[in-house]
């Protein structure tokens, strides 16, 4: 009862946008702490690498980086899915809320990782497989971002990008299993695999804190644009109306 | 560890800061522009909603 309640409020835009509003200072708080640990654990505590020295330590960007390009393009698709079958509109919200973030990501991964490649592989760039799929992700998210914004109605643009976004999806798969499908330079998973990681716990220990905090901050950072979406959606009714002559 | 020699990342300090301080720039930049976007909405729906009671 008190769950359905939860939710139905949820769903309500005006109490999102409050509910949504309380919760970012608590999360960007917490996202920041972990980002600290993470950042100590990473650069001070934990040893240079007995074979790639200190290079190494990009991966504490790069990797959880890269797990959250997936990870948010997955939530953009599954947002866009439950948006055209229940016509739910804060699924919409999220979902175009979410490619920003995801995008970022992306880029991130993309540079991160080429910034770490010269140095280890003697080169920036190669056209292998994990890099152009993860390049084609940067494309889908830039896709998504370019198609909502071609479309005035917004609820017609919301519809439009959830289907590019699942159409996209196939994309996913391929990512992941690229390093294992192709000969390429990248290496194989250490963390994913399912018997004992191969990476020693003074390293999976940031590891892990970074790809928390990341996790965090793509929540704040969806609400935070969720919200703006929302009050340019919910522009000429009364509540926003109140709420923007209040400031 | 002295500080020279943690800023030198055993001689990738060049890969190491750029990667660490791409990273921080975009992430900061994706909290900014939300942030500032909500108080441009704000401020065009107060100004538009005042136009229209002046000119009923």
């Amino acid at each position: 009862m008190i769950f359905s309640n939860f939710f139905h409020k949820m769903a309500s835009p005006k109490h999102f946008y409050r509910i949504a509003g309380r919760l970012i200072p608590w999360l960007a708080g917490a996202c920041l702490l972990l980002v600290l640990a993470g950042l100590y654990y990473g650069l001070l505590v934990a040893p240079p690498d007995y074979q790639q020295g200190d290079s190494y330590r990009i991966m504490f960007i790069h990797v959880p980086a890269a797990w959250m390009s997936l990870f948010i393009y997955v939530v953009m698709a599954g947002a866009g899915a439950i948006g055209l079958i229940w016509r739910i509109k804060l699924a919409e919200v999220i979902t175009i809320s979410s490619a920003p973030v995801g995008a970022s990501f992306t880029f991130l991964a993309l540079v991160t990782g080429s910034i770490w490649g010269k140095p280890m592989w003697g080169t920036w760039w190669v056209w292998d497989a994990r890099l152009t799929s993860e390049l084609i992700l940067l494309f889908l998210y830039l896709g998504v971002i370019a198609l909502h914004s071609a479309i005035e109605d917004r609820r017609m643009a919301a519809r439009a990008v959830a289907i590019l976004a699942l159409v996209g999806v196939i994309n996913i798969p391929i990512i992941h299993y690229s390093v294992e499908w192709w000969n390429t330079l990248h290496q194989g998973p250490t963390v994913t695999k399912f018997d004992k990681p191969s990476i020693h716990l003074s390293m999976l220990i940031p590891l892990l804190l970074m790809a928390v905090a990341f996790k965090l901050y793509y929540v704040f950072v969806v609400l935070m644009r969720a919200r703006c979406e929302v009050l340019e959606r919910e522009r000429n009714t009364g509540w926003v109306r109140e709420l923007a002559e209040e400031k | 560890m002295n500080l020279n020699e943690f800023l030198h990342m055993g001689g990738y300090a060049f890969y190491v800061w750029t990667s660490y301080g791409i990273a921080l720039l975009v992430l900061v930049v994706n909290i900014i522009l939300p942030a500032r976007q909500r108080t441009k909405i704000l401020a065009n729906i107060a100004r538009k909603a005042r136009r229209a009671r002046s000119e009923s």
